[in-house]
């Protein structure tokens, strides 16, 4: 069970979070205007890198809120947590 | 047999047990084995596949022969004979390799508890106890877990002293000490078991298991611990590891480590006369043990040419066969004599002769336990020196301390005698894996040790191959040619030894395994007959039977009230959500695939939402309370997804809309009041209420009082006739359900009834009639998904292709041609009057099937490949053994025209 630092609470046992997978997939800011293949890009198509990968995380046992965590895939070590709409951080 | 003198055990007391039919005694202190042994009961259990006789061969948790059933006082399969404490009354039997389950629920409480700690030690033996007493000297938070009764691990089981004291003394002084400290917690009795990220581990405690049927009922029999720790100390000793010869699995054969252990600790004497067979010096200290307390070492049988301890042994009068090997393990049905030969330079045997023997004792070297380490993420590496595994690093906060971390008594690693015939040579006695089968894996072609696991099944068993995985490893590597260290390791996981379902189920299970959500009304329909539904966590009155009345003739009756007369459900448990703020209206026109922006205060518009790939996810009601407030409902199983939904847009995509979601789900008590008279029900009740048809219309809401019950009141039907949805505080829920039926002419009805009532109307039920791969269009539903929004979610997807595609499944109704027969829901749904040779495409399934008392048949709603083509056309449904065939008509079967809603 990871132990996730919940950028608002601190950290908390995994169980208190949900998943929510690749961060920084933006909703697109006009839908009408892509084409299937980007759509399809949006809808289905995500990273699984072994490694670094920044991903989303919900507190929804705690404060509910979003964020961003970089987690090594590999080891589940978490990097960073960051608030959402801040930019991903430079991990080594 | 037992000593005269000596061992942990209490001599004062005596207990008595059963085994396999027989009486015997023992003393607290004992284990089963320990007791077995003393009683000269050496055959404990026969092999899993081969039936052989097995005895004792460890003297703990690595044991993989003394298989036991516990039978009295409380049914128990698969133990170890060598972990289960004596106690009084015991009755257990030798198990053929596999137990039996109990036939009657297991009286036993379990518990769980979660604990944080500076630092976790894992072993109370020597390296354990020193590392407990370190960190809690500095005012550490320490849990220290064993496995074992009593603190001290080995030196339990040998003379040895520490600090210049008896090592069983120095253990108990510093078990003292530690319990005497506020901040440390010792759990004996404690199995670590698992180990998982971030320094969680996972550890069973046994409470009450050792006093048998004395145990306290008020007392949880195993605790599991779930322990989240800064630093992890791992003090988990070793295990030593067998020999392969012929018949080296034969009751009699033991562990030399197990033999002192019994002698010392248990004041037992595993034997007469002993040979011991080894490749390292921690045997010889076994020997004179046993040769301290009476018992005759025919040999030292060392595979080394150079054996230190030559004249120690010889002071002893013990022959040392250095450059000896032993081949073979005879008797029946235990060991009775042992062929020893000398080891030639190219590893041959020569000169075999018998020496006679009771007792043999191996010793292959040792094994630091890295069971708990791998599964930290740790790495491991192979000693050449030790022949085997040992600790490298870990990405956690994990060390590694002791006869664990490698510091074990030095040897030459050996595996294998060779022979002709390696059919008696056991790699893993628990699965009966020979090297024979080894070596048949490996001349199948198999090159790593995790096929040959899995082709033989050696290290699969119940010990998961404590004592037999690393020999299992070097036997293959000898076949392949290879170092044993290229071949890597089977993968080390959780559980370290085997732990009952219940004890990991604790208090949840039974009326406490999931949480149950009842209704404010819930008391009224327990006490007025229902029978109820799990929805979610929900309970559902599902119908309300009369005396006489099966489920059918409950809800045709129920049935026949809401389109007749005039019935009532409770509908408290739909989801409810307020919503709230100045861009509530934007964000609703965002998440429902229609229009909600438009809709006036005071009015209700049903909404259809979509995941962004066009899917549906939940349908429901909006209410429009104010310009910037809505009240939007949910279907019941959905409405923790739907706040979930909601919230994920605002905070990750939305941040700007200024919007506030709060679940009200439980704040009302929701009662749906159904049929042609629920107007004048209403009135009756509502005296203030204005509820004629042009005054109150269709998908309105007003606020007024029921009963006298400050109430809003929804004109919403879902099941096509005139019916209103009565909302008050869930406090005054059942006063106005009361009231209700308190008119006399209400007829409760249930969830069935609703189900019925709304699939003859074709109302689709999220997660029933669709399963995340329906669009609305695909329920006839077009009319709900806006044209006019710039965007919502979901809208990009239905100019995809696929969502065009002619051949989607589509919601229908069916009526069978007979119209008793009612088609099981799931059925599917194929083109042929008989079938043809398979593959046979599928054009659908049955999602909703119901008799019907308004259309007096059976019918059902379906999702059909291209369905509303096919209106008309006549299927096939495959029940029993037989193809029955269907019509398929438009999915609104009672008053497709709408006519009823009014009253």
């Amino acid at each position: 069970m990871l132990l996730i630092p919940c950028p608002w609470c601190g950290p908390r046992d995994e169980a208190e979070f949900h998943y929510g997978g690749q961060a920084h997939v933006a909703y697109p800011e006009d839908p009408g205007a892509l084409s299937d293949e980007e759509w399809a890009r949006y809808l289905f198509f995500r990273d699984n890198p072994k490694g670094a990968f920044a991903e989303r995380w919900s507190h929804s046992a705690g404060c509910r809120r979003w964020f961003n965590a970089v987690r090594d895939t590999a080891t589940n070590e978490i990097h960073s947590v960051y608030r959402v709409g801040e930019p991903r951080p430079v991990t080594p | 047999m037992r000593r005269e003198t000596g061992g942990r055990i209490d001599r004062t007391r005596t207990l008595r047990f059963r085994f396999d039919g027989r009486d015997y005694t023992g003393h607290p202190g004992d284990t089963l084995a320990s007791a077995l042994l003393a009683n000269g009961v050496r055959q404990v259990a026969t092999s899993v596949k081969l039936g052989r006789p097995r005895g004792v061969f460890s003297a703990g948790s690595e044991e993989p022969s003394a298989l036991v059933q516990i039978e009295a006082p409380f049914p128990e399969p698969m133990l170890t004979a060598t972990t289960v404490e004596l106690y009084d009354g015991l009755v257990a039997s030798g198990l053929p390799g596999q137990g039996r389950l109990a036939a009657e629920p297991d009286p036993a409480r379990y518990d769980a508890i979660h604990a944080h700690c500076d630092v976790l030690v894992v072993g109370a033996g020597p390296a354990g106890l020193a590392a407990a007493r370190d960190a809690a000297r500095t005012g550490a938070r320490v849990i220290l877990a064993d496995e074992r009764p009593e603190p001290g691990g080995g030196l339990l089981g040998t003379a040895e002293e520490v600090e210049g004291r008896p090592g069983a003394e120095w253990a108990a002084a510093v078990a003292a000490e530690l319990a005497g400290l506020p901040e440390v917690t010792v759990l004996p009795r404690t199995t670590v078991f698992g180990y998982y990220d971030d320094n969680y581990l996972v550890a069973v405690e046994r409470r009450t298991n050792h006093l048998g049927g004395a145990a306290p009922a008020h007392v949880a029999r195993e605790r599991i611990w779930r322990i989240r720790a800064r630093r992890v100390v791992l003090a988990t000793g070793a295990h030593e590891r067998p020999i392969a010869f012929a018949g080296n699995d034969l009751p009699g054969v033991m562990l030399a480590g197990a033999a002192r252990t019994y002698v010392n600790r248990y004041g037992v004497l595993p034997g007469r006369r002993a040979v011991v067979f080894t490749a390292g010096d921690s045997a010889y200290a076994a020997a004179f043990d046993l040769v301290g307390v009476g018992v005759e070492v025919a040999a030292i049988v060392d595979v080394r040419p150079e054996p230190p301890y030559r004249a120690e042994a010889a002071a002893r009068g013990i022959e040392v066969l250095a450059g000896h090997v032993v081949t073979t393990a005879l008797g029946d049905p235990e060991v009775s004599s042992v062929l020893v030969g000398r080891l030639t330079g190219t590893g041959a045997v020569t000169g075999e002769r018998a020496l006679d023997a009771d007792l043999l004792l191996v010793s292959g070297g040792w094994n630091p336990v890295v069971h708990l380490f791998s599964q930290s993420g740790g790495t491991l590496r192979y000693d050449e020196a030790l022949g085997t595994l040992v600790p490298g690093t870990s990405r956690q906060a994990v060390e590694v301390v002791g006869a664990a971390a490698g510091d074990v008594t030095a040897g030459v690693p050996y595996w294998l005698v060779p022979a002709e015939d390696y059919g008696t040579h056991f790699a893993d006695l628990q699965r009966d894996v020979t090297v024979a089968d080894v070596l048949r894996a490996t001349g199948a072609g198999l090159r790593s040790v995790e096929h040959v696991k899995r082709y033989t099944t050696a290290g699969t068993a119940h010990d998961q191959g404590k004592t037999s995985g690393l020999l299992t490893t070097a036997v293959a590597a000898q076949a392949l040619g290879v170092p044993v260290g290229g071949l890597g390791s089977t993968t080390f996981r959780a559980p370290y030894t085997p732990v009952s379902f219940a004890a990991l189920a604790g208090r949840d299970r039974g009326a406490l395994h999931d949480p149950v959500r009842v209704t404010a009304l819930h008391e009224w329909h327990v006490a007025h007959g229902a029978l109820f539904e799990n929805v979610g966590q929900w309970q559902r009155p599902w119908y309300y039977p009369r005396p006489g009345e099966d489920m059918e003739a409950a809800v045709r009756r129920e049935c026949r009230a809401a389109r007749e007369g005039v019935a009532a459900m409770d509908a408290s448990t739909l989801g409810k959500i307020d919503v709230i703020g100045p861009d509530a209206a934007a964000f609703l026109d965002l998440l429902y695939t229609n229009m909600m922006s438009t809709l006036a205060v005071g009015a209700i518009r049903y909404g259809v939402m979509c995941r962004a790939d066009g899917m549906v996810f939940d349908d429901g009601t909006v209410i429009r309370l104010a310009e910037d407030h809505f009240l939007v409902t949910t279907t019941t199983g959905n409405a923790a997804a739907v706040l979930d939904w909601m919230e994920e847009w605002l905070q990750t995509e939305w941040p700007w809309l200024r919007v506030h979601c709060t679940s009200v789900t439980e704040q009302w008590a929701t009662v749906a009041l159904v049929g042609p008279g629920s107007r004048e029900v209403l009135a009756g009740l509502a005296p203030g209420l204005a509820v004629g048809a042009a005054d109150f219309p269709f998908m309105t809401w007003r606020e007024t009082e029921v009963a006298g019950i400050p109430a809003r009141v929804c004109r919403i039907s879902f099941s096509g006739e005139l019916a209103y949805e009565i909302n008050v505080t869930s406090w005054e829920g059942l006063a106005l359900w009361e009231a209700i039926m308190g008119t006399e002419v209400v007829t409760p009805y249930g969830t069935e009834t609703m189900h019925v009532l709304r699939a003859e109307k074709g109302y689709p039920i999220v997660g029933q009639d669709t399963d995340g791969t329906i669009t609305p269009q695909d329920l006839g539903m077009s009319w709900v998904v806006s044209k006019k929004k710039a965007d919502f979610i979901g809208k990009r997807s239905f100019a995809r292709a696929d969502t065009s595609r002619v051949d989607r499944k589509q919601l229908v109704g069916l009526l069978p041609e007979d119209p008793e027969l009612l088609l099981p829901e799931g059925t599917h749904l194929v083109e042929f009057s008989s079938l043809p040779e398979p593959p046979v495409p599928m054009l659908g399934h049955v999602t909703s099937s119901y008799r019907s008392a308004a259309l007096g048949r059976t019918f059902a709603l379906a999702l059909v490949s291209g369905g509303r083509e096919r209106v008309g056309a006549r299927l096939y449904a495959p029940v029993g053994d037989g193809l029955v065939p269907v019509t398929v008509t438009s999915h609104v079967l009672y008053d497709p025209e709408g006519a009823r809603r009014d009253g």
